[in-house]
């Protein structure tokens, strides 16, 4: 980026005027209210699964509909929360135009709100629609879809409005609003009221599978390629490797659906097709991960000191195995032994925690400061979030890795079903204490971030325009 | 176009989803149009009705209760009985989805793995092919069996059981308890509990082959220890 001289600065809009800074803590705050219902509807599950469910045989915290609530609120109340948020800091001081409607942020904010609150009411009611992560009840989706209109169209406003080339972090924003809207629609109608069997199996992949590449992805590196370069105060590294990283992403992913259902009755050939993709995708992805070690190169040591920097690229390094493990998981071969095994669980916990939450948490961190004015209140607080999340992510995905091909090969191998529940039950003991570490890490983030918004922590000498332009 | 709102949008944003929608969505539906898809009323078989009367027969004061009494007439009540276990299977496999049923138990049987052993023939497209499969219920996770065999395999006795406190039959089954489909104990299902073991009964009961026992033989794959004596 060219250094803009002091004429050209003034006549930038001020901060005030594009960011709506209120809106960007309420989506915070909301987002990390349904992360912690979130962990805490899975660690009701994980207790379960070791027989010491404290809340048994109570009918509204039956652990089937809490399971879903535990993927609904990442889905939808953290990780769409948590990049709204995002999205209404980074469009507006990246297009220099603030969004569409101030009124229509709000009420988008408090449409989405009941949204996700309907839908966790709904499946705590068990109304559930049978579509994995979309199994929010039939009677909501016009709603959301509606929702998903109205963001398109609030952002794309100040981007459309825009002259001169277009950023990396949009191009991936535009992309994921245009995808988000035909992925929601194809995933929860086309199943429910078109096709039926095998064809709705088809399509329940594409959505499993596009909820997480075309709607979380596209908005997680957006985000990182707005974040990174101004934490590390330089440009990416390769512009040419942004243009493959986005382009190869946006043509391999969404072929990839059917490879959630290898050996189902789906056409072979078509399974084929979603492997190769697949592996195709790995590829790509190496290319972007090269993009950022090589933006970091020479001051990696900013780790120790960038609490931002390290979430992201810890969040990266979970991305690049989160990959690699695909390419070889969905493979017939390892398909054979890992499907419908624990090994599955722990991969959609690497990517969204261990990538997508991790940035998301990353940002938060760097944000909160500047959007309450004031330093963080404790430093030990911020390590014990970062390390606790860290480690208890690795822990955990470890545990369930080894854990899946054990149960593989013992399905394979005839032994009695009871067997695999049997030897099972000490991984699941270390995946609960791994969630309560992954827990107790949020909850240093909370207390960390009531002591920093009460008043008295206020300082004496707040620079508000420092911490906000920084 | 590589850099262009427009390129980004209409190639990137529409072009690629469609291209992937067509070619993964719309190729195996038009491969599969001609297989017709069944109506709930369709799928009430000889099977399943022998497994709905048999819960009439065990509990016959909360079959009443749930669904009252044949109007009487041979005729006659074999129309109240199809159209009632078609009413059952609707309500039970809208528990199914609703509890979660399908997050630890999948309903398709792969050709690898030594499944066909186990559960039985491997799944093919049109037993998919039914209103009871909209979205369809392939699952991804296996806590517990697949299901998609289970029809028969188990008395109603068993499930309502199995159903009420799953370790007592099931020693430490991590599956949770549904004590909400019961009127206080096994012996007396509610109209929730009829209608999810009905469900359950339903589960591979169009199989030429039904019911399907696991089979109990030791594993080809294990080898007998030198200590036991050899038969």
């Amino acid at each position: 980026m060219t250094p803009l001289n002091t004429a050209a600065r003034e006549q930038l809009p001020s901060h005030e005027s594009l960011v709506d800074e209120r809106l960007v803590r309420w989506y915070f705050v909301t987002a990390l209210i349904f992360l912690t219902t979130s962990m805490a509807a899975g660690l009701l599950v994980a207790f379960q699964l070791i027989r010491h469910n404290p809340l048994s045989g109570i009918e509204i915290f039956s652990v089937g509909r809490w399971r879903m609530v535990h993927t609904n609120a990442i889905a939808y109340g953290f990780l769409a929360n948590g990049f709204l948020g995002c999205l209404h800091w980074a469009v507006p001081r990246l297009t220099l135009r603030p969004v569409a409607d101030r009124r229509l942020s709000w009420f988008i904010y408090a449409a989405w709100q009941v949204v996700v609150g309907a839908t966790a009411i709904g499946l705590l009611l068990g109304e559930a629609q049978g579509l994995e992560w979309g199994e929010t009840p039939v009677w909501i989706d016009p709603l959301a879809q509606l929702g998903l209109l109205l963001v398109a169209i609030n952002f794309m406003t100040p981007i459309s409005r825009m002259n001169g080339p277009v950023y990396v972090s949009l191009w991936y924003f535009m992309a994921a609003f245009v995808w988000t809207f035909l992925t929601y629609a194809m995933g929860n109608f086309v199943p429910q009221y078109l096709v039926g069997g095998t064809t709705a199996g088809a399509v329940g992949g594409l959505f499993i599978h596009d909820l997480v590449g075309l709607f979380v992805t596209p908005l997680g590196w957006g985000l990182m390629y707005y974040f990174v370069p101004i934490l590390l105060k330089k440009p990416i590294w390769s512009h040419g490797l942004s243009l493959v990283g986005f382009w190869g992403l946006a043509f391999f992913y969404p072929l990839q659906g059917i490879h959630h259902f290898l050996y189902t009755p789906i056409p072979m050939f078509l399974q084929y097709g979603a492997v190769v993709s697949t592996i195709a995708v790995e590829l790509v992805v190496t290319t972007v991960i090269i993009n950022f070690f090589g933006s970091i190169w020479g001051n990696f040591s900013c780790v120790k000191e960038n609490l931002p920097i390290r979430w992201f690229y810890t969040g990266m390094i979970f991305y690049f195995l989160t990959c690699l493990q695909c390419a070889f998981q969905v493979t017939l071969t390892f398909q054979k032994v890992i499907h419908f095994s624990d090994w599955v669980v722990g991969h959609a916990h690497m990517v969204m925690f261990g990538v997508f939450s991790m940035w998301i948490m990353g940002i938060m961190t760097y944000l909160f400061p500047r959007l309450l004015k004031r330093d963080w209140a404790s430093r030990t607080l911020c390590e014990w979030h970062f390390w606790l999340s860290t480690v208890g992510l690795f822990v955990m995905v470890s545990d369930l890795t080894l854990l899946g091909l054990f149960q593989g090969w013992s399905w394979a191998a005839l032994e009695p079903w009871d067997a695999s529940t049997d030897f099972s039950f000490p991984f699941w003991v270390l995946r609960v204490i791994a969630g309560l570490a992954m827990f107790g890490g949020l909850i240093a983030f909370l207390i960390n971030i009531w002591l920093t918004w009460r008043p008295s922590s206020l300082p004496e000498s707040a620079t508000p325009a420092r911490l906000a332009t920084a | 176009m590589f850099e262009s709102k427009s390129g980004i949008l209409w190639v990137a944003g529409i072009g690629f989803f469609l291209l992937a929608f067509v070619s993964n969505a719309v190729v195996p539906a038009l491969m599969y149009r001609h297989i017709p898809e069944q109506t709930v009323a369709q799928l009430v078989n000889p099977n399943l009705r022998y497994q709905f009367e048999d819960l009439a027969r065990r509990y016959p004061e909360s079959f009443n209760t749930a669904f009252g009494q044949p109007p009487g007439g041979a005729a006659a009540d074999d129309d109240w009985w199809n159209a009632r276990c078609a009413d059952a299977l609707r309500a039970g496999h809208r528990i199914y989805v609703g509890e979660g049923c399908w997050h630890c138990h999948s309903q398709f049987v792969r050709p690898v793995s030594n499944e066909d052993k186990r559960w039985g023939p491997v799944s093919r497209s049109a037993e998919y092919q039914n209103e009871l499969q909209r979205p369809v219920l392939f699952g991804t996770r296996r806590v517990g069996p697949d299901l998609c065999r289970e029809g028969g395999r188990r008395s109603n006795d068993w499930h309502s059981v199995h159903f009420f406190k799953p370790d007592s039959v099931s020693p430490a089954s991590p599956m949770p308890e549904y004590p909400w489909f019961f009127d206080g104990s096994p012996d007396r299902p509610n109209e929730r509990g009829l209608a999810i073991m009905t469900y359950v009964q339903w589960l591979g009961s169009w199989h030429e082959t039904y019911p399907l026992y696991e089979a109990w033989t030791p594993s080809p794959l294990t080898i007998a220890s030198p200590e036991e004596p050899a038969e």
